[in-house]
């Protein structure tokens, strides 16, 4: 199965309180009419320039391990090293918002829109993840459909440069997947272009497969733990 | 002076348009370029890096004020030219080979800018020779570089081997950060110094050729 979608760009409008955490405003603080006005603003600017596509491909466990392998550059032991194999169904993705927005932001900084850029930017990334978001409702919806009935079922996306696996990973995730299809590239740094992307693995599977504790060399070097995040709200009972 | 404290406080506010046009008023009424520059654009985001710190306001203000800083500078860097007035130091920056995320290394050039530095911003996806290069023809005291990813983070000793194979380690000093850079790494890869963040960056700059 290869799986070329678009997704709608309220699909991943991006959740507020996280767009401020990013620009380094805490929760709950009353922004002035000035950051109001602002926010504003780059909202429509994303809304006018997002493009958001994705693309799933199933792969067996095998050809999974090989794509894992990457270079030989992964820590020892690692979270998908110990989720992957206990996954029913597994699939590569890439999403990405596409060009014009990273050129939107490009466009503000060398116009001296600095802080409509940096908004842009946090809004960009937040909406990015929440592209990867939808590949995984996607990819559970598309097992259902086809028979999946594993009570707890739940799909967790795992993804190079993060949780021990090192990032020239992208290199065979790339080979493999194919995701020039939605306009992505990889360049020599193993980076996508356009930046606004994310790829990885998605990994199906009862919902306990998931449940790792933060207890690997690669977490202690970690400054995201959006793991723990993604976890609680798999274990409060949301719907995947 | 109230021309200078009515444009500082258009900066402070992030008003870009009264800042430029307070500008051309202090530039009017014959005031000293290099005054209009201490005492109006930096003293505003003196005030505005000041309030950062205590998170009084948040970066997207800093940023409004840096655009409120640029527009008096266009008017001012004519004749801050023809007067021959220093910056306090020649900075390049850019974020190193492969390297194609420019967002934290923009925010560390408008606060560099901000803080009265002369930046040359050479962009992303800068190679070790372009930076060394660069220093070296445009005289200045310190190179800054960032990286986001791990795959890019060994280039930015390849500059530090760099300056010095060329016997420039002495006088160019180097700064480095992004995501994935710590002080360890910037030790071991014998940088100068480490900035966690933009404005960090700023003081750093400034401890390195002795502004502080």
């Amino acid at each position: 199965m290869s799986d070329v979608f678009t997704v709608a760009p309220e699909e991943v409008s991006p959740e507020r309180d996280a767009v401020l955490a990013l620009l380094g405003i805490p929760a709950g603080t009353q922004l002035g009419d000035r950051i109001e006005r602002l926010y504003t603003h780059a909202l429509g600017v994303l809304g006018e320039t997002i493009a958001p596509r994705g693309l799933i491909a199933e792969i067996e466990g095998g050809a999974f391990d090989a794509v894992y392998a990457g270079d030989g550059k992964n820590a020892p032991e690692t979270p998908v090293a110990l989720v992957a194999p206990r996954a029913e169904h597994r699939a590569l993705f890439a999403v990405t918002l596409g060009e014009p927005l990273s050129r939107a932001v490009a466009e503000c900084f060398t116009g001296a829109d600095f802080a409509l850029g940096y908004t842009l930017d946090a809004m960009a990334s937040v909406a990015a993840d929440a592209a990867a978001a939808v590949a995984e409702r996607r990819f559970a919806r598309t097992l259902r459909e086809r028979g999946w009935a594993t009570a707890d079922g739940a799909v967790l996306r795992y993804s190079p440069g993060y949780c021990g696996w090192d990032i020239t990973g992208q290199r065979r995730l790339f080979a493999a997947l194919q995701p020039g299809a939605i306009g992505l590239t990889l360049n020599d740094s193993c980076l996508m272009q356009p930046l606004k992307s994310v790829s990885g693995v998605l990994l199906a599977g009862p919902r306990t497969i998931h449940k790792f504790p933060p207890t690997f060399d690669c977490c202690a070097r970690c400054a995201e733990r959006t793991c723990r995040d993604r976890l609680a709200t798999l274990f409060a009972g949301a719907a995947h | 002076m109230p021309p200078l404290t009515d444009l500082a406080d258009a900066v402070i506010r992030g008003d870009h348009p009264q800042a430029g046009a307070l500008t051309r008023e202090a530039i009017r009424l014959a005031i000293e370029p290099k005054t209009i520059l201490d005492d109006g654009l930096i003293a505003g985001m003196t005030v505005v890096g000041d309030r950062f710190r205590v998170h009084e306001i948040f970066l997207p203000d800093v940023l409004l004020a840096a655009k409120a800083m640029y527009a008096g500078m266009d008017e001012l860097r004519p004749l801050l030219i023809r007067d021959g007035v220093p910056s306090l130091g020649k900075i390049v920056i850019g974020s190193v080979k492969g390297d194609l995320h420019d967002i934290g290394k923009n925010l560390v050039g408008i606060m560099l800018k901000g803080a009265g530095f002369d930046v040359i911003d050479l962009g992303h996806d800068v190679a070790p020779e372009a930076m060394v290069r660069t220093a070296k023809e445009q005289g200045a005291a310190v190179i800054g570089m960032s990286a986001l990813l791990t795959t890019t983070m060994p280039v930015m000793g390849e500059v530090v081997s760099r300056l010095k194979a060329e016997g420039m380690g002495g006088t160019v000093r180097t700064v480095v950060g992004g995501a994935p850079v710590s002080e360890a790494f910037a030790r071991e890869i014998g940088a100068d110094a480490y900035a966690f963040d933009a404005g960090n960056a700023v003081d750093v700059v400034k401890t390195l050729v002795g502004r502080r």
